[in-house]
């Protein structure tokens, strides 16, 4: 059975620690980038602060993880690549993007609606010392190509591969888990399958709380957030991430 | 006008065979492996039968490629005859405890994902339908690298032309791409990349 991998995240749970962005860059092989600007770096996992505007006792403010949202429907990025790096794999849902396919032309960052893919303006370098630790299931991608969250496939070959060695057809759910949900102190990333209606990441991105950003846009996106705050609410349809102030 | 076809037709040839016989010869470079390994040998002298008892699965379904010198020494903590490539390897790897570094023939490019688990176990293919029959042959294959990609000679196969090529010669992406459509087996590009 085709799979339809997504993530609820809950905001009111999101302390804007970092540590989603930090196993993220650890997983997929992210390099340091001492020249990076926040228009130059590479953070398929980016979280933005973003404040209610208003001052003294009535300021709020809330911390949103972007990342890839992997639109289900025209999806943007696929319907403008030139090169077909991009595609949505029909078995998970998932929104892949191919760096070696890709020429550098910047199409797809300019469709995405929500920031979510970066550009390798340099070649790919670590520490000295540190390129052992690099994750062997992540290719190391060049300069001049895009990349975004594939929602952490290393993870799910691993599955795969740990599923057919035990003579089985279906991954165990509890294999594959992307870093962010991992490594989130409290728990406010969720992932979980939206093609099973039993799953408890469906049934929450189906509750009231729960919405999608710029979902006016019919992209089905798979990634979810949830808040309590009706002001919270209120971003998704913000028309363009201009409207709101970055952190 | 006879002259011209001739003379067109020696150029031909001529390209022809700078491409695929002279161009072939500059762009791969022979290396040698660290000492002799028999495949047949190993067969015939132990009964060993199986691939999977040397090349095995790890416990999470990753296949562990070349043994680890543990595995040799399992037989070869002493020398058992009287070559010299087992002296290199008792006195070299097995004594001092180092691992040997093999050139892998079929080591693929970094950015593809192969799962030995899901072929095997999964689609039911065999050791040879891949990496050919050079598991039951007496002699150790030369290395060629690649000058230009740094690559194994067999990803993309001994045969140039690539025009009936013998099973397993040659392991590119439109290899397995062939075997897939073939089998109707349809995975996207995640699927065997990274």
């Amino acid at each position: 059975m085709s799979a339809r991998y997504g993530m609820v995240i809950d905001l009111d749970r999101c302390t804007g620690c970092g540590a989603c962005m930090m196993a993220c860059a650890a997983e997929n092989n992210v390099p340091a980038l001492p020249k990076a600007t926040n228009r130059t770096g590479l953070t398929p996992m980016l979280v933005r602060k973003v404040s209610n505007g208003r001052n003294g006792v009535a300021q709020r403010e809330v911390f949103i993880p972007i990342l890839c949202m992997h639109c289900e429907q025209h999806t943007p990025c696929v319907s403008v690549c030139p090169q077909q790096a991009v595609e949505v794999d029909r078995a998970t849902g998932i929104v892949m993007q191919m760096p070696q396919r890709c020429l550098g032309c910047r199409y797809c960052m300019t469709a995405c609606p929500y920031h979510a893919r970066y550009f390798n303006w340099w070649d790919p370098a670590w520490p000295a010392g540190t390129e052992k630790s690099l994750n062997p299931g992540v290719a190391v991608r060049m300069r001049g190509v895009v990349e975004k969250c594939n929602m952490c496939h290393a993870r799910l070959h691993a599955a795969q591969e740990k599923a057919a060695a035990a003579g089985k057809r279906e991954i165990d759910p509890a294999d594959y888990v992307p870093a962010c949900v991992e490594a989130c102190p409290t728990g406010a990333i969720r992932f979980g399958n939206l093609a099973d209606p039993n799953d408890p990441v469906t049934q929450e991105s189906h509750s009231p709380e729960a919405f999608r950003f710029l979902a006016r846009l019919g992209t089905e996106p798979k990634v979810y957030y949830k808040s309590k705050e009706a002001w919270v609410r209120a971003l998704a349809e913000a028309a363009s991430s201009t409207e709101v102030q970055h952190g | 006008m006879k002259r011209t076809l001739l003379g067109f037709a020696i150029g031909f040839a001529f390209t022809l065979m700078l491409g695929w016989i002279a161009f072939p010869r500059a762009l791969y470079t022979h290396k040698q492996q660290p000492f002799t390994f028999l495949h047949k040998a190993h067969a015939e002298k132990s009964g060993i039968s199986d691939c999977g008892e040397c090349h095995a699965f790890k416990d999470d379904g990753e296949f562990a490629g070349i043994p680890a010198t543990e595995k040799c020494a399992s037989c070869h903590s002493e020398q058992l005859g009287d070559t010299k490539a087992e002296a290199i390897l008792v006195s070299n790897y097995v004594k001092p405890g180092h691992e040997t570094h093999w050139l892998v023939y079929a080591q693929q490019p970094a950015n593809v994902w192969f799962s030995h688990a899901i072929h095997l176990k999964r689609a039911g293919l065999s050791c040879q339908q891949c990496h050919g029959s050079y598991g039951e042959t007496d002699q150790v294959k030369v290395y060629q690298l690649n000058r230009i990609s740094g690559y194994s000679r067999d990803i993309w196969g001994h045969s140039m032309s690539r025009f009936r090529r013998a099973p397993g010669d040659g392991m590119k992406m439109s290899d397995c791409e062939t075997c897939h459509s073939r089998r109707h087996v349809e995975v996207g590009c995640l699927g065997c990349h990274k």
